[in-house]
């Protein structure tokens, strides 16, 4: 990751200070506005629980959480669908993080009002394991995890 | 240069829009090896941000463990067929890439 | 081990396949039940469309030492004519007297529109992540166009049918340290490679299945692969010589099992695993 920093910082001109200090984890998420936030200790996070503090705070299980068009089983680990939908009343965000790979967290997404809690993108698993579906709503973090086993690991062939 | 996004955009009777966008990039993790052993460097989008009519109506972070060629889909409400839907991402390289699509 | 599989190429494959294992021996049905979702979740939002829209605009955009596009390139229904096209290729050309497949026919056009040597036209066949191909990205708009159209190879003309009787000699042909052909593989119904089932080429339905779903984005590799790079493929699968690319050899075997599919819907490009 540092290595990225470098990168970033080099390439000035098109970079905002923003997303510089966003790179460098200088800023928590929501304090740089809708652009620019990279939540650099949440994607540190080398396990499930390192990932929640990250976040601020331990979640609730809920049931209101719900993965969909996320298959049981993925062909590769290159490309694994994950679609989650929450609906937990005032939803600001949710986030993928999957337990097994090096960095558990792979997506967070912010929910303004008027967008729909529910996204749907592909992420890669180096193996088999639960997929976490982590929901912000109304100030207060939930829960719901799926295992997907996965035949083919993202990076091998 | 990056090349240009693929985003459809629509709405439905009842008022909502999908939107789906498909992103050109390597999303390279940072932890494979080259053909010398040598760690191929960390490189994949960082940000992206969708908006209507000037209104952020989606933000993402992103890792390195989001697919290469980015599959990314939401639904919003409050844009009519005919408006604009723009997609910016912004990778660690500090690389950034504006599309818009019209709502059909 | 964890950290390790992540890294390591062969370690990782080695894991998916003790994986793969497990994963048979659940119900081997719920398993292929499993998959088929996983399939049908990744056809919505296929990347392939990048590379159908860099090819769209290398057909159309000014280049070589000739400054001209490719739009009066005739792909054999019409120069400029790219609806529906590919469905009818390989066919005979007269203009250069002889069959040529899609990837021929657009190596033939950037030499006579672009002015690009023949070795400059064919350099790059298939891409890699660092280094694209033109090529992929042409045929992936080409046969774009032609999805929903109905197979219809040409087999009129006398050159067309010494094509099609060639590839099916080549289909046939057994060689190579392991003494392999096409048909070891493909001529049998309900084999497969792991999780892969191999489609049955000698029957109408397998024929169809395979030829109307390339090209495919391989989600494994990241990459739009055209039908040429799944043949050359096979032949390093066969340990045979390297496949020529817009080799004689080439456009028989493609118009063997083109028109092996005739009556089947074009679908791809689609995605694969």
């Amino acid at each position: 990751m540092d290595s990225g920093r470098r990168d970033a910082l080099k390439a000035g001109g098109s970079v905002s200070l923003l997303t510089l200090l966003a790179a460098a984890g200088w800023l928590k998420p929501g304090e740089a506005g809708a652009q620019g936030a990279w939540n650099k200790a949440a994607f540190e996070a080398k396990s499930i629980p390192d990932a929640y503090k990250a976040f601020g705070g331990a979640p609730a299980q809920a049931k209101e959480i719900a993965f969909v068009a996320t298959p049981d089983i993925a062909e590769n680990g290159a490309v694994v669908p994950i679609g989650v939908t929450s609906s937990l009343p005032k939803t600001e965000q949710i986030a993928i993080l999957v337990e097994k790979n090096p960095n558990v967290l792979a997506a967070s997404f912010d929910i303004p009002a008027g967008t729909e809690a529910t996204v749907t993108t592909r992420v890669k698993m180096g193996q088999s394991s639960n997929v976490y579906a982590l929901v912000k709503a109304d100030g207060k973090y939930y829960v719901a995890q799926k295992e997907v086993k996965v035949t083919l690991g993202g990076c091998g062939g | 240069m990056a090349d240009p996004m693929r985003i459809r955009a629509a709405v439905d009777a009842g008022g909502v829009t999908e939107v789906k966008v498909l992103m050109s990039h390597e999303m390279e993790t940072g932890q494979r090896r080259d053909a010398a052993g040598a760690l191929v460097p960390a490189w994949f989008i960082q940000n992206v941000t969708a908006t209507h009519a000037g209104k952020t109506v989606l933000s993402a972070q992103w890792g390195p463990a989001i697919a290469k060629n980015p599959f990314l889909s939401f639904r919003f409400k409050g844009a009519q067929k005919g408006d604009k839907v723009q997609v910016t991402w912004v990778d660690n390289r500090g690389d950034k890439r504006t599309d818009e699509a019209t709502i059909a | 081990m964890r950290i390790r599989a992540w890294y390591a190429g062969a370690i990782a494959l080695a894991a998916g396949m003790v994986a793969a294992t497990a994963a048979v021996g659940q119900d081997a049905a719920s398993t292929a039940q499993e998959i088929e979702k996983y399939r049908q979740a990744l056809q919505d939002g296929n990347p392939a469309e990048l590379w159908e829209a860099r090819g769209e605009g290398l057909w159309k955009k000014p280049a070589g030492p000739k400054n001209a596009s490719l739009e009066k390139c005739d792909l054999g229904l019409g120069p400029g004519v790219v609806k529906g096209a590919y469905a009818q290729l390989p066919r005979y050309f007269a203009d250069v007297d002889r069959v040529m497949d899609l990837e021929t026919r657009l190596a033939h056009c950037r030499v006579t529109l672009h002015g690009l040597t023949p070795a400059q036209a064919t350099a790059r066949p298939f891409g890699s992540p660092d280094n694209r191909s033109d090529n992929d990205a042409l045929v992936a708009w080409v046969t774009s166009e032609s999805k929903g159209a109905t197979m219809n190879v040409p087999s009129a003309h006398a050159k067309e049918k010494e094509a099609f009787a060639l590839g099916e000699k080549i289909f046939y042909f057994r060689g190579g340290p392991y003494d392999f052909s096409c048909a070891t593989c493909h001529a049998a119904d309900n084999t497969r490679i792991r999780l892969q089932d191999l489609p049955n080429l000698t029957k109408q339905a397998g024929a169809q299945l395979a030829y109307t779903t390339w090209p495919a984005y391989r989600v494994s590799q990241g990459e739009l692969r055209t039908f040429q790079w799944r043949l050359n493929d096979c032949f390093r699968q066969q340990r045979f010589p390297e496949l020529g690319f817009a080799s004689d050899a080439s456009i028989a075997l493609t118009a063997f099992l083109a028109r092996n599919a005739n009556g089947a819907e074009f679908k791809a490009p689609t995605i694969k695993r």
